[in-house]
């Protein structure tokens, strides 16, 4: 049946009002561009996505989808699993490529940069758009090396205090400075789950990026470890892009000011997430988030 | 009528006891439909009847043929003349053989006397006596043994778990006679290297700079002193294996990272399969790679470059022993990478590494210990090789760091110590065994280092 959280309870005893004041599955005034309800633009955009069709070989993974991604907020995505969530993520910065099978066609942009241009490079976008996995995967090396990974890799310092430096503002803005600075030479892999997570953020700031992507980053925490990585995301915010995937509907409120909706490798509804969990406009989204399926 | 054919006959009763202790159970219980009164199944119950007919049998008859060559050689010897019996073991030994070869009608060394020929048809007698004994015995046991199963067949009877017993049992008995033939191998090798080490020290054996172990056999010899100090051969192993790891480990490493990391599946579903068919050529086919196209090929053009190339070179034996290793490694190594977990490589390009960046910062130290772990499995490999360095390393076991030299190695000595007719008790022959014993504990301590640092590297990812 329902598993019906306190969060979505509370939610759904607002909804109720709205359900009392006539509600209908798609408002017609609403209907935005390829199907999605909700204003899929943002008033200051870093990243835009236009038609953006993805195909595993034969396979449709997302079909036309169109969302922007402004500056200094938290936008997330949510939806039931294999919904096309992190494949859209992974556009994003092309880590699409990595697969063979994998086919992606619309257009992307990264400050009016078209990063699916054949003359773009990936190798300075995965830089600008950074990307935190689900299963915390620090490399098995020293906590030091695994921050120093990606300067070096990039060229960033030129000597070791600069990279002491910037490794060491990496740990403070991922929170992890005061915990791990006696022992940065120990190895990452022996951090516990949140801590490897907050490292691989803090690997993943060390290139100064402009967006940070992160596919359910807490999926594999503990509770306490995971309310850490919210705060943290919180914080980050005010100097990053922060796309967010998660499954956690709760997590999506707290942590987020847009949230968007994917149902089978549609976007369905996007806009503030105050609005998506208290006047969800279509009925896929009503659905979801009173935990009707998922 | 031969053992042979007494076996196939037991084997043929066997057949028959299973048919008739499962015909047995079935009818005690009224037929198949009654199968469920049966505590086992009724094959048990036939299983179980032919392992009495066959098991005693069979054991008889493997005691009484394991004892009985002993047993008519005393009678032999007791029935000969005194001044016979009384030669030295030796001499006796021959006569024993001489008397046998007579009696199976094969050529005999040296005159027939009247008292041989006496002795050939005494041990021909007993030989046919004992044999048909031996049929007796082991017929009517299996006969007997037959009744007993069958009659101890009942549907009470727990016919399942005494064939699971005496198959556990089959099963224990191979493998001790597995572990117990290695250990009787490596005890023997012992022994014999004991013998050796009281002929010759053990320092100079383990450091001597000399090595030629023909002895004198006569005191006005020249040129055969007798020197066994294993420093050369040691040497030329260590060179000639240094060669082939130079050839194998980066070819057979950077091919297992193409078909890993950049091999489309298609080409790999092909090219793997045929870089191990390299690990399945008889190294035979390498020996004559290695000493008729490859060492004069070095030789010639090293005669260009000025060089003087001996044309059986470490250089040749080595290049060719290193193609041999390359699927050892490459396919070790393949294995390790691709167990790499394909996060690591998401992280790495997610951050904006290059392919290669990855490869050579996050992958290969990650399977790093793995990847060691196969090449110490190729090194001992290397070192324990033969045929290629007897065809094309040579003979003369030169002290040299020069591989266009001809050096020798432990295992080619081996083969030339022991090949043709020897003295069994010259310390010439015994030295094969002492070379053949630290080879034996080189290999086992790289084995053994190899085995722990691979298993370490599983640990390490789950
Ligand atoms: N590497 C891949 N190869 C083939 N199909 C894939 C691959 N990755 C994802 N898919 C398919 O694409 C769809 C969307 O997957 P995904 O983006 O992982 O969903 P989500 O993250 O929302 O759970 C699923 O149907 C999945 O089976
Ligand atoms: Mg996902």
């Amino acid at each position: 049946m329902l598993s019906i959280t306190p969060d979505t309870v509370a939610l759904g005893a607002a909804r109720k009002g709205v359900i009392t004041a006539g509600f209908s599955p798609v408002a017609d005034d609403a209907r935005a561009i390829n199907g999605t309800v909700g204003d899929i633009t943002s008033a200051d955009p870093r990243m835009t996505a236009r038609n953006v069709n993805v195909y595993y070989g034969d396979k449709l993974a997302i079909n036309n989808v169109s969302l922007d991604i402004g500056v200094n907020e938290v936008i997330a995505m949510i939806g039931p699993s294999g919904c096309g969530k992190s494949t859209f993520l992974r556009c994003l910065n092309r880590m699409n490529d990595t697969i063979d099978i994998c086919r992606v066609e619309g257009e992307i942009r990264l400050d009016d940069q078209d990063i699916y241009d054949s003359g773009l490079d990936v190798v300075p976008l995965r830089a600008q758009v950074g990307m935190v996995f689900q299963k915390p995967n620090p490399f098995p090396k020293s906590i030091y090396d695994n921050v120093a990974y990606g300067p070096r890799i990039h060229g960033l310092t030129s000597n070791k205090n600069d990279l002491d430096e910037v490794v060491e503002q990496a740990l403070l803005k991922a929170g992890l400075w005061d915990e791990v600075k006696d022992r940065l030479d120990e190895v990452g892999t022996g951090l516990s789950g949140g801590q490897q997570q907050r490292l691989c953020i803090a690997r993943t700031i060390a290139v100064a990026p402009e967006v940070i992507l992160m596919d359910e980053p807490c999926s594999a925490l503990d509770p306490i470890a995971t309310a850490r990585i919210e705060e943290l995301i919180d914080e980050l915010r005010e100097q990053y892009t922060i796309a967010i995937v998660t499954h956690s509907m709760q997590q999506a409120a707290r942590v987020s000011q847009r949230t968007a909706y994917f149902h089978l490798g549609e976007l369905v509804e996007v806009g503030k997430t105050d609005d998506i969990f208290t006047t969800p406009r279509h009925r896929l989204t009503e659905d979801y988030i009173t935990g009707r399926f998922g | 009528m031969s053992n042979t054919l007494l076996i196939l006959i037991l084997l043929g009763l066997m057949a028959l006891a299973y048919r008739l202790g499962m015909r047995r159970s079935q009818r005690l219980v009224g037929g198949p439909g009654g199968v469920r009164d049966l505590h086992s199944l009724p094959s048990y119950y036939g299983f179980f009847t032919a392992i009495w007919c066959g098991l005693p049998a069979l054991l008889v008859l493997f005691l009484w043929v394991s004892l009985q060559s002993g047993v008519i050689r005393d009678l032999v010897i007791a029935d000969l003349p005194e001044a016979v019996r009384t030669l030295p073991p030796a001499q006796l030994g021959l006569v024993i053989n001489d008397i046998q070869n007579l009696a199976q009608g094969n050529i005999v060394s040296g005159e027939v006397s009247l008292e041989m020929e006496r002795a050939a048809a005494h041990y021909q007698r007993l030989r046919q006596t004992s044999f048909a004994a031996s049929v007796v015995v082991v017929l009517s046991l299996a006969l007997l043994g037959l009744s007993v199963g069958w009659r101890l067949v009942s549907p009470k009877f727990r016919a399942r778990n005494r064939v699971e017993s005496v198959i556990k049992w089959l099963l224990v008995g191979c493998s001790t006679i597995a572990i117990f033939t290695t250990l009787g191998i490596v005890l023997s090798v012992l022994f014999e290297s004991i013998r050796f080490f009281e002929m010759v020290p053990i320092g100079e054996f383990l450091f001597g700079l000399d090595w030629s172990p023909q002895m004198a056999i006569r005191e006005d010899q020249v040129g055969s002193s007798g020197a066994f100090g294993v420093i050369p051969l040691f040497a030329g192993t260590l060179l000639i294996a240094l060669i082939a790891m130079l050839v194998a480990v980066p070819i057979g490493l950077m091919s297992a990272i193409y078909l890993s990391e950049y091999a489309g599946a298609r080409f790999r579903a092909w090219a793997k399969p045929l870089l191990e068919i390299l690990a399945g050529i008889p190294t035979v086919v390498y020996g004559f790679f290695a000493a008729l196209t490859v060492a004069p090929f070095i030789r010639d053009n090293g005669a260009l470059l000025g060089l003087d190339v001996s044309s059986e070179s470490a250089l040749a034996a080595g290049l060719v022993m290193g193609i041999m290793i390359i699927p050892f490694i490459s396919s070790l190594s393949d294995d390790v990478i691709n167990a790499v977990p394909q996060s690591m490589r998401d992280a790495s390009l997610g951050i904006g590494a290059t392919h290669s960046e990855t490869v050579r910062k996050v992958i290969l130290p990650a399977a790093l210990p793995g990847i060691v772990g196969g090449i110490l499995l190729a090194v001992s490999r290397a070192i324990g090789e033969t045929m290629i360095v007897v065809m094309a390393a040579g003979l003369s076991a030169n002290l040299t760091a020069n591989p266009l030299q001809s050096v020798t190695t432990v295992t080619v000595q081996i083969v030339t110590l022991l090949v043709g007719d020897q003295e069994f008790d010259s310390p010439k022959t015994l030295a094969a065994f002492a070379l053949g014993l630290l080879l034996f504990l080189i290999t086992l301590v790289l084995n053994v280092v190899a085995l722990h640092v691979v298993r370490k590297y599983r640990e390490a990812y789950e």
